[in-house]
């Protein structure tokens, strides 16, 4: 019963603020909509056991990703966005009950979808034993997916050469 | 514990939101976080997963996934100030000049 609340809670909260995310008229609004919307998320990876991703959300996403968009939200787009209500009457008639269609269609082919009965998933013991979230993530990380961990710091290399080199001035 | 589907549920609409942001706004920085909506929500359904069939692969993926955004994040952004630097207002229906 109490697992079920807690779920409906932040669920609930978190479908308000992704409504609120893309149709907020501010894009800090948004930014900051979207902050709640990672947290709630990150509310759900505890539920589900995973509590080093729970951490690894709150401080990459919430706190990096989200920290720069702000930062180029104030950079770029002081002045309040009126256009959404512009295209709105062009596009959104259209968009917004196709993607009310679209969600109703994801959300009954993932809800009577046969599965597997769910096993226990990881227990807390478990968990315990192998020394956190961050133990288990880790001892996987560094032997079977060695290779693509590799290739992802190589990303990272090239993701902040490239926007180095896009953010220089003309000179 | 709550089902499964239940996370999947919440991982559906959240990306069918995130794929209507991007079609509907069009501020930029928007679209992008809603493009960030649908790969938490992805993320989400990995995290869901992973939990029901006992394997840590899932939340290993989530992993990645989350560091590849953040990558994706600095490229874009940089592409975006790039483009809109001196520029009034933002909007991406401005950016048409290889429309044919």
């Amino acid at each position: 019963m109490a697992p079920t609340v807690i779920f409906l809670v932040f669920a609930f909260i978190a479908v308000v603020t992704g409504i609120g995310v893309i149709f907020s008229r501010n894009a800090v609004y948004s930014a900051l909509l979207l902050v709640v919307n990672f947290f709630c998320l990150a509310a759900f990876y505890v539920m589900l056991n995973a509590q080093f991703l729970a951490a690894v959300q709150v401080t990459v996403y919430a706190g990096a990703i989200m920290v720069l968009f702000v930062f180029v939200i104030m950079l770029l787009s002081p002045a309040r966005e009126q256009s959404v209500f512009r295209s709105m009457r062009r596009q959104g008639l259209t968009a917004i009950p196709l993607a009310l269609i679209f969600i109703g269609l994801l959300v009954l082919a993932v809800s009577t979808g046969s599965m597997t009965p769910m096993r226990d998933g990881y227990s807390l013991e478990e968990i315990n034993r192998l020394g956190g979230g961050a133990h288990a993530v880790g001892s996987v990380l560094f032997t079977e997916y060695l290779l693509p961990f590799e290739v992802t710091s190589l990303l990272l290399i090239i993701a902040l050469v490239g926007a180095i080199v896009l953010g220089k001035r003309r000179t | 514990m709550v089902p499964t589907e239940y996370f999947l549920v919440i991982s559906a609409i959240l990306f069918g939101l995130g794929a209507l942001g991007v079609l509907i706004r069009r501020n930029p920085l928007v679209i992008f976080m809603s493009v960030e909506l649908m790969l938490n929500a992805a993320n989400l359904a990995l995290v869901a997963f992973a939990y029901q069939l006992q394997s840590i692969t899932g939340q290993v993926l989530v992993f990645f996934v989350i560091t590849v955004a953040a990558a994706e994040v600095t490229v874009g952004l940089a592409i975006i100030l790039a483009i809109f630097r001196r520029r009034e207002n933002v909007d991406v229906d401005d950016m048409s000049s290889l429309k044919g």
